[in-house]
């Protein structure tokens, strides 16, 4: 027997006590898993199956927190956490990992510092950081499952193509209104991708994400949690059951239905037989036409010279009585909420029909204004509608109309605090 | 033989805000007997496109079709399957198809 042989039996021998000791579970464990580990379909393999994954859930907003919350409760070793945003009053009705004394602080963080107070055995790893084509496939390549939590189309892609280029199955939810939809994609060679089922991204302006169409924050949790269940199945061994399918939940109707999906394209850019994208993917805000984060989303529709600040219009119209239309352009949900006492609302979807023209035209008249002033949630729409007005409304003359830059999210911090942002 | 055609065609995922926020519509498309000498009309999902933009949609055009075609992002399920497995446009519809427009969503 040669010396080397010796050494690679004691290093077998010390390799299995390690795993011994690694995929055995302790006393505790037993215990506080004891309801799960029951399951025959679980039991103690599935366990430390649980114990020695890892996952990824890149948004920790209204799906991330329910999908976190059942994934910590159920023992996966590893959690990363992805999410550059702030909590915000706002997000507290659906993403309800987040605290009121925690409004400020970092999403990713203020996750963690909930599920540890739930489970401090899984060890969490805080991403406080931008999701980008540059870090996207270092971060996903140390994880096992991703879940994409997040609630926008270029970071959808984003996720998809840097799941796909690291062979990486992808848990995905939205929500949005009632409704939910969950599906898994690249799960195995047959089943699609994202870039499989949606080859060409959404125009731009087409999206409506949850702070403009709002959501029921219960949704999002029923979507939330049922990819954490996908996750333990994926985990575990068991089959998954939205690969190759997808779930439409409606809460309204109350409805489940589940869909057959295409299968996998060979002709897909990400997945297909000759992909054209990757390790270096792409840039998504520019494939989309649109940011991945809210703040940026100022679209440049009018001129300059075509556009007021709240307090240009406050000091030289509404302080000096200038006879003039404030239009607010928003949905009518919104503006019933709050709006300005001396506004009128007619929504951006009337203004672009021929009913909301006849109608502001009659309103220019019977008022006998020379100016018309359109404002909305924060200065898109009321570009779109004044824009609109100016090509449709020709036949009346000498009439001046801008929009408001910023809208009633900029009039709420710059001139009126009482204004209730939302 | 009946001279119509008799569909179920569903909105969801916000694609009913388009249809005056109606979520179901029982259609009855008319086709052609063939009595009279002429070919029988056959429909194909991309008529139904046209038909539904032509005389249902309420607003928002560019938001049902984009360049002669659904708009990206909208999925189309005929009896719950993914219409790309059945033709796309192409597929013919027969009597009794449950078509659902769902628009992809993105919130979370
Ligand atoms: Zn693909």
């Amino acid at each position: 027997m040669s010396i080397d042989y010796w050494i690679e039996k004691s290093l077998i021998l010390y390799r299995s006590i390690i795993f011994e000791i690694m995929s055995d579970l302790t006393k505790e464990e037993i215990s506080r898993y004891s309801r799960q580990l029951l399951l025959p379909e679980i039991g103690k393999e599935g366990q430390v199956k649980l114990k020695s994954a890892s996952v990824l859930i890149v948004g920790c907003g209204g799906l991330g927190c329910p999908c976190a919350v059942h994934l910590a409760a159920s023992g996966i070793g590893k959690i990363g956490l992805v999410d550059h945003d702030k909590v915000e009053l706002s997000n507290l009705h659906r993403q309800f990992l987040h605290t009121e004394s925690r409004v400020g602080t970092s999403k990713a963080n203020s996750i963690k510092e909930s599920l540890n107070q739930l489970n401090s055995d899984v060890d969490y790893v805080v991403y406080d950081t931008k999701f980008n084509k540059t870090n996207a496939v270092d971060i996903i390549k140390e994880y096992d499952v991703i879940v994409d939590a997040t609630d926008n189309a270029p970071t959808r892609y984003l996720i998809n193509d840097a799941s796909v280029v690291s062979g990486k199955p992808l848990v995905s939810g939205a929500a949005l209104r009632f409704e939910g939809q969950l599906t898994i994609y690249h799960y195995n060679k047959e089943t699609p991708c994202y870039r499989c089922l949606f080859p060409k991204p959404p125009v731009p302006g087409t999206v409506t994400n949850c702070s403009d169409g709002g959501v029921l924050g219960v949704i999002p949790g029923i979507i939330g949690s049922l990819q954490a269940l996908e996750v333990i199945k994926i985990i575990t061994g068991l089959e998954p059951s939205y690969a190759g399918k997808m779930l439409l939940f409606d809460g309204l109707a109350g409805s489940f239905r589940t869909v057959t999906i295409r299968g996998r394209s060979k002709d897909c850019a990400v997945c297909g037989d000759s992909p054209s994208i990757g390790h270096q993917l792409v840039d998504y805000e520019a494939f989309c036409g649109t940011p991945m984060c809210e703040e940026n989303k100022s679209l440049k529709i009018l001129a300059p010279e075509e556009r007021l600040t709240c307090s240009e219009y406050k000091e030289s119209v509404v302080d000096k009585d200038v006879p003039h239309l404030l239009i607010d352009v928003r949905p009518a949900v919104q503006a019933s909420v709050f709006k300005l006492n001396h506004a009128y609302n007619i929504p951006l979807s009337k203004i672009t029909n021929n009913d909301g023209m006849n109608n502001l035209k009659e309103m220019i008249e019977d008022k006998k204004v020379n100016k018309v002033y359109f404002i909305c949630r924060r200065g898109n729409a009321s570009q779109k509608a004044c824009r609109f007005t100016k090509e449709n409304l020709t036949d009346i003359d000498n009439i001046e109309f801008k929009d408001i830059i910023g809208g009633m999210t900029s009039w709420a911090k710059e001139i009126d605090t009482e204004t209730p942002i939302f | 033989m009946s001279n119509h055609l008799n569909i179920i065609v569903e909105f969801k995922g916000g694609m009913e805000l388009l249809f005056d926020n109606v979520t179901k519509k029982e259609l009855s498309l008319p086709v052609n007997s063939g009595e009279d000498g002429s070919a029988p009309v056959e429909w194909t999902i991309k008529d139904l496109i046209n038909h539904l933009k032509e005389k249902h949609l309420k607003e928002r055009p560019e938001l049902f079709v984009n360049d002669d075609s659904i708009r990206p992002g909208v999925l189309i399920l005929v009896n719950d399957v993914d219409w790309e497995i059945l033709g796309e446009n192409e597929y013919k519809l027969a009597d009794g198809d449950k078509v659902l427009f769902i628009s992809t969503l993105h919130g979370g």
